[in-house]
């Protein structure tokens, strides 16, 4: 089981990263979101796998019986899980905002911030 | 796009997934629900009628900006961790009142239900953002 | 009431700016609400700091749980001496650039909800400071992405949208790899708890999966900061935004990025013995070179600024790679230093914007004769930037300096005198071409500056001024930090209590990766 998570992770951060190395900004922003995803399960995985019940205590009891699952992988992802929702939500917005207004879903044509080819400044005064 | 069916569905959806998110979030604490869920229910129930009608017409339908509601539901989040400040010293251990019936009121509620604003709020102005680029 | 105010001093620095951020937010058609409500936030938010900075001077390390949760299963925020520094300057620089913003800022970008976001991430970059929880950290640092994205974009300007678009996906990169260095390192110890961790990890043996996650904390950080190689997202962005935002993301954003790597390679992490040191003595040389070579080819005063950001991170990230106590001590105070002296030289540079109408040098001129008291106030900054004595980038340079030919790292100080030689380079070329130089075409006359943007540089000046012609207490205050920094037992106890020692003993099982309390107190 561990092992089936595990390459799973790997797939997830090595489609991740290949589609982060593009120039088109939306799977840029795929890219990012798969990733996030990756090292979510990572997470999961480094919580420790296990067949155990869910953690939740019973009605009336302190303690939760018996063996159970271990929680806090589970507190992480979500925490993780709202962040990378609200980050990816925004940089659509983002992203569609920059190809409607510079007209360029291609990283190399977007050049507004650093334009190329200025003059250089006197070496000596 | 302007559907006559869609647009009637729309507004039967959106009271009755508005009730759901009012339901998710009161079974909120011991059982599976709350907070978050409850406020990306409703801030579905108003992203379909915006949808629906477009987007002026859903901002009239909550009559606030949302980011006011997401304003609201901070403060409503911060003041339910005081209690536990005061009495317990330390903050957002949370205080329970219990009434002889066995019905339990708790600060949880109010912490709740400032997330729920403040996911409801923030939801929205993302949507509506997105769907005013879009049209 | 005092004592219960003094008592939770930790909470504060955090509370005070998201409550008022909170409020900013409810009045958000209501400009004149929101600008009130954030001046008096900023102005409660410097006395939280200050009442932190003097609690920790007089009790040593503070720390508080959440929720009553003890540690380290809740969050616990603690501060120490460096956090409490941090925390102090953070207080000073969001009042200064907070006034500066009042004759800056738009009506359209406070329109667009400055007031809730700049209080917002000043609460976010508190948060990173005075956490004591690993992931707590992680989440901060994504409030402050998000905060930061808002404000970076509030213009709308089709070079902002450009600028923030690179910001956010290097940025959201950066938090990724973070993310990806917890979760392994979680999976090998069990615990996220930063003083637990510290524990857990003197007593672990070196395994691939710890180096792997101190190699990614180093990666993860090193973008936040602006580190060689990864710097370029940061002269890419910073200024595209309004000057005010420029300022306090070019004082503050990368310095939590710092702060964090110090934090990290100090308590948990061993620099020595596991590579990373080689590694950052080339990182920390190519920082401050290629910074410096990237600003003297600018003619945009901000750029020029945006690239010495990148070569100073470059001093203090020296003084973490030597490691010793006087090597840290010197990055402390130079961290404290850099961040008042850029600030205030892109509120210059706002103000040089103001009077000439642009940003681009070759197009202004003629200051020192127009405005004369700007003149002055520019060479404040500027000389202490290059390191000149006697102001007080002089001495954090010669602390940082010295360390290294005590740590036996020659070249590295040879490195670091050639790109001081190079800063000052660059600020001759802003003062001879905005101040010396006659203005090129047809004069306008030079417009007015408002007293409400002087104000706040001839302050962060006088604190320049002040630490550089006294700097005994900063220096021994940084020598006090950086002491508990190389032994964090105070900091340990602080935030574990008493179980740090004997007690509860908290072990770490194995099989379901949960930490498991061996033996109760008994106490």
């Amino acid at each position: 089981m561990d092992v089936a998570i595990a390459l799973l992770v790997g797939a997830f951060m090595t489609l991740g990263i290949f589609l982060m190395l593009s120039r088109s900004v939306i799977r840029m922003l795929l890219g990012l979101a798969l990733l996030g995803n990756g090292i979510n399960l990572l997470i999961f995985v480094s919580g420790r796998l296990s067949r155990e019940a869910p953690p939740i205590v019973p009605p009336g009891a302190y303690v939760p019986e018996g063996a159970i699952a271990n929680p806090l992988p589970q507190a992480l992802i979500l925490t993780a899980i709202v962040i990378g929702f609200a980050m990816f939500a925004y940089l659509l917005i983002l992203g569609m905002r920059a190809y409607q207004s510079l007209d360029a879903d291609h990283t190399d044509t977007m050049r507004l911030a650093e334009p190329e080819d200025g003059p250089r400044p006197p070496l000596s005064y | 796009m302007s559907s006559i069916i869609f647009s009637a569905m729309a507004r039967l959806f959106f009271w009755a997934m508005l009730a759901v998110s009012i339901f998710i979030l009161y079974r909120g604490h011991d059982e599976p629900g709350g907070g978050f869920v409850g406020g990306l229910v409703a801030a579905c129930s108003v992203a379909i009628l915006a949808l629906a009608d477009g987007v002026p017409s859903a901002r009239g339908m909550i009559r606030v900006h949302p980011v006011i509601l997401v304003g609201i539901g901070l403060v409503l989040a911060i003041v339910s961790g005081l209690p536990g400040l005061v009495l317990d010293a330390s903050f957002l251990t949370h205080q329970w009142l219990e009434f002889p019936n066995g019905f339990k009121l708790g600060t949880t509620m109010i912490f709740d239900l400032g997330v729920y604003l403040v996911v409801f709020g923030g939801f929205l102005s993302l949507v509506f953002r997105l769907y005013e680029e879009v049209s | 009431m005092i004592d219960f105010i003094i008592e939770h001093a930790v909470v504060w620095p955090v509370a005070v700016p998201i409550t008022a951020a909170a409020l900013a937010a409810m009045f958000w058609l209501r400009q004149d609400i929101q600008r009130l409500v954030s001046m008096v936030g900023l102005v409660l938010m410097l006395g939280a700091s200050l009442l932190l900075l003097v609690t920790v001077m007089q009790d040593g390390v503070q720390a508080r749980q959440f929720g009553s949760w003890a540690a380290p299963f809740g969050i616990s925020f603690a501060a120490d001496l460096l956090s409490a520094a941090m925390v102090m300057i953070t207080g000073v620089l969001a009042v200064a650039v907070g006034v500066f913003g009042l004759a800056d800022i738009r009506k359209r970008e406070e329109h667009s909800g400055f007031h809730p976001l700049f209080l917002g991430m000043l609460t976010s970059v508190n948060g990173a400071f005075l956490t004591g929880d690993i992931f707590n950290l992680y989440v901060w640092f994504e409030i402050m992405l998000i905060t930061a994205m808002g404000l970076l974009v509030l213009g709308k300007t089709r070079a902002q949208l450009d600028g923030t678009l690179k910001y956010a996906v290097l940025n959201l990169f950066s938090t990724l790899l973070f993310l990806l260095a917890v979760a392994i390192l979680y999976g090998a110890t069990g615990s996220l708890n930063m003083a637990d961790l510290s524990r857990i990890l003197a007593t672990t043996e070196p395994s691939a999966a710890l180096t792997l996650s101190a190699a990614l904390f180093l990666a993860g950080f090193g973008i936040k900061a602006g580190y060689f190689p990864l710097f370029f997202w940061l002269p890419a962005s910073y200024h595209t935004a309004s000057i005010t935002i420029s300022a306090i993301f070019a004082g503050l954003l990368t310095k939590v990025g710092v702060y964090a790597c110090f934090r990290v390679f100090t308590l948990m992490f061993e620099i020595e013995g596991s590579g990373l040191r080689e590694a950052m003595v080339v990182i920390a040389a190519g920082t401050m070179l290629f910074g410096v070579f990237g600003a003297a080819v600018q003619w945009d005063v901000r750029r020029i600024l945006s690239f010495h950001i990148v070569s100073q991170i470059g001093y203090m990230l020296l003084g973490l790679a030597i490691a010793t106590p006087l090597a840290i001590a010197g990055a402390v105070f130079y961290i404290v230093h850099h961040i008042i002296v850029k600030a205030n030289l892109f509120l210059v540079a706002g103000a040089i914007y103001r009077a000439t109408g642009t940003y681009d040098l070759r197009k202004s001129g003629g200051l020192m004769r127009t405005n004369p008291l700007l003149a002055a106030l520019f060479l404040i900054p500027a000389i202490s930037l290059a390191g000149l004595p006697p102001l007080s980038g002089f001495w954090a340079k010669f602390l940082v300096i010295d360390a290294s030919f005590q740590g036996g790292e020659n070249w590295l100080a040879a490195v670091a005198l050639f790109v001081g030689v190079l800063t000052l380079y660059s600020m001759s070329k802003i003062w001879i071409e905005a101040f010396w130089k006659a203005p090129p075409g047809v004069r306008q006359t030079a417009r007015p500056v408002p007293v409400l943007m002087l104000l706040p540089i001839a302050a962060l000046g006088a604190i320049t001024v002040t630490i550089g012609l006294s700097p005994e207490p900063f220096i021994q205050y940084a020598q006090a930090a950086a002491e508990t920094l190389v032994n964090p037992e105070a900091y340990i106890v602080a935030v574990l209590g008493e179980s740090a020692g004997p007690g509860v003993e908290i072990a770490f099982d194995p099989a379901t990766a949960s930490p498991i309390i061996i033996e109760e107190s008994v106490q």
